[in-house]
């Protein structure tokens, strides 16, 4: 069993990683601190990706050393997928970690909004105040 | 010439987009019409596509001239072709009423707000018109950002509702790409087409199974599917009215079109039904959120409030016709998206409308508005028979199809809760339309005649023209319907139904 844990242990560090920020996205009743949840759950995905374009074994990053792999002469080097990484994963992740942050600049520039108009990111402030005013 | 039309849809509102600040900062007048003639653009292009795909069929395009799966492949078929063009009719629309409404809702951010909804339109479309699985999270980034930007200049409240709906929005979007890692682990590849061939030999994998899973939930927030709605009413009702006029026909019916894209493109349909009972699933929470919507935009007393649980309903009767997983339920679903872009998008830019004649949307403030704005509520009265679903208009075909669809696959259930839903749906439009035309005023009887003299107080020709083109294209898509299934959506339901 504990093999079995530790022989997959990207998926569990990502898995754990995705309840923490689910469980602060849910559950914590400050703005900021639900935002911060949404930073780890989308790191925990992030994660998840990069741990799964990696090969055991030696595989090394995929730089491409034009000729002076070719053995005998053909023009092309003949590449030995075996030993190198998957990059497409990765590169998907740049993408992926652009949008992340932007979703975090948005988050924040509207977290400034509500605090201009509540004076406060406590959820249950903000609902009260919401109540009072009737919207 | 057609294929590049595939990118340019793209292309030319996202480069476009990143003009309209050029221009603001040049002359401000100058970035509605510039908007409005860009999006003509899209429209010629998905008009060509479509055309192309009922001449010759389905066809492809690859970015940059790179060959699946390696590159991007844009392929198009008739569900992509019949959707965009659904957009870039809707955003056109929308751009030209969005003139007055701008200026007297924001008048100081009217560049930041036409470069969000080019790039909004733009993600819209990409969702739509791309084959690679990364490529639709992207774009749906791409609008969902621009969405909640836009949507956060609302009115009082709007920043909370937005804050939320980033939240869940944000939640969904990560489930729909941990799916997508799943199904890259298994099939090594990310083009839909590549990875439908891949996948049937491992169907009874748990990793296809965790990644149909995660996909399924993640658009379902995105959807606003009934469990997963709690963000959309109060964010769609405290959006400015042109963005709640854009997003409300067509973010959650783009995110519907990508359920109907994975459950029956990417997954065989055999996987959802029989692999795992998804469908069964989604019939039941569709039926609910049909019925609960209904309930919720009954007791509102905001006009887009009631509108934005109308929309959680409606969304209820698309998901039922793709769980149905039948032909007619099927039909009913695909013919729904049009009808609700044009229905919805007719209801909401009415009640942008009046926002802008009267400055509010409670329901108790309607009275004498048949009298004053005419043209504008008799646009809300065609919206309504079409929400209600009575004959000429398009809700009524749709509904058709989607209780013939409920009768083939023998669930009388959702024969009722269809039926049921249209009653209720009586009940919350009729008590709008009972307010606006019945209830008068108290009249004044110290004046000497005894009848009141009503001013036609109607909003400017650019916010009319638009709702009265809605209105019409309620009616035409009714009359036409027979016309676009044969056409169009009958080569969209999967072979095995």
């Amino acid at each position: 069993m504990l093999e079995y844990i530790v022989s997959k242990y990207n998926f569990w560090v990502y898995v754990i990683l995705l309840l923490i920020g689910l469980y602060a996205m849910v559950g914590k009743k400050n703005l900021v601190k639900k935002l911060i949840g949404m930073n780890i759950f989308q790191s925990a995905v992030i994660l998840f990706y990069v741990s799964i374009g990696v090969k055991k074994g030696g595989a090394t990053v995929p730089i491409f050393l034009g000729n002076a792999h070719a053995a005998h002469g053909h023009g092309n080097a003949i590449i030995d997928v075996a030993s190198y990484i998957n990059p497409l994963p990765h590169v998907l992740m740049l993408t992926a970690i652009v949008v992340s942050i932007a979703t975090t600049g948005v988050a924040l520039a509207v977290l400034i909004l509500i605090f201009r108009r509540y004076k406060t990111l406590e959820l249950d402030e903000i609902i009260k105040i919401r109540k009072d005013t009737g919207v | 010439m057609a294929t590049q039309f595939a990118a340019l849809v793209i292309v030319i509102p996202l480069i476009a987009a990143l003009f309209v600040p050029v221009i603001g900062w040049w002359k401000k007048g100058l970035c509605h019409p510039w908007v409005v003639a860009v999006l003509v653009v899209p429209l010629i292009a998905s008009l060509s596509i479509l055309n192309r795909v009922i001449e010759s069929g389905p066809f492809s395009y690859y970015l940059g001239g790179w060959a699946p799966p390696w590159g991007i492949e844009y392929a198009i078929d008739y569900l992509n072709a019949f959707v965009l063009v659904i957009i870039s009719v809707i955003s056109l629309i929308v751009s030209i009423y969005s003139k007055k409404s701008v200026e007297k809702e924001m008048p100081e951010k009217v560049v930041p707000f036409y470069t969000l909804f080019l790039l909004l339109v733009t993600g819209l479309l990409g969702i739509v018109v791309t084959g690679d699985l990364f490529n639709v999270f992207v774009f749906l980034e791409i609008a969902a950002l621009s969405c909640y930007a836009l949507m956060a200049i609302g009115r009082d409240g709007a920043p909370f509702a937005t804050f939320r709906y980033i939240i869940m929005g944000t939640i969904g979007a990560s489930f729909y790409l941990l799916g997508v890692g799943y199904l890259y682990i298994i099939t090594g590849s990310l083009n839909m087409l590549d990875v439908a061939q891949r996948l049937p030999e491992f169907y009874h994998s748990r990793v296809v199974l965790t990644a149909g899973v995660f996909m399924i939930v993640g658009i379902g927030l995105k959807m606003a599917l009934y469990p997963l709605h709690a963000w959309a009413p109060n964010a769609y009702a405290d959006a400015p009215s042109t963005v709640s006029g854009l997003v409300a026909p067509l973010m959650t019916k783009v995110a519907a079109y990508m359920m109907i894209r994975i459950m029956f493109t990417v997954f065989k349909p055999v996987f959802f039904i029989e692999i795992i009972p998804v469908t069964t699933i989604l019939t039941w929470m569709a039926a609910v959120a049909v019925i609960v919507g209904s309930i919720y935009a009954i007791a509102q007393n905001d006009l887009k409030k009631m509108l934005s649980y109308s929309v959680v309903a409606q969304i209820g009767y698309i998901a039922l016709g793709i769980g149905l997983a039948n032909r007619s339920g099927l039909t009913g679903a695909v013919l729904h998206i049009l009808n609700e872009a044009f229905t919805k998008g007719c209801v909401f830019l009415v009640a942008g409308a009046i926002i802008y004649k009267t400055g509010s949307c409670n329901i108790t403030g309607f009275k004498d508005l048949y009298r004053k704005m005419p043209f504008t509520m008799t646009a809300f009265l065609i919206g309504a028979f079409s929400m209600v679903g009575i004959p000429p208009t398009c809700g009524f075909f749709s509904k058709m199809y989607l209780i013939i669809g409920s009768i083939d696959a023998k669930q009388w259930v959702f024969v009722a809760v269809l039926l049921t839903s249209s009653i209720l749906n009586v009940i919350y439009f009729f008590r709008v339309i009972k307010i606006a035309a019945f209830e008068d005023v108290i009249p004044d009887y110290s004046r000497t005649s005894p009848y009141i003299t009503y001013r036609l107080d109607e909003v400017p020709i650019s916010m009319l023209i638009p709702i009265l083109i809605m209105a019409a294209g309620i009616l035409v898509c009714g009359i036409f319907s027979p016309e676009i299934i044969n056409t169009v959506i009958q080569h969209i339901i999967p072979a095995s139904f």
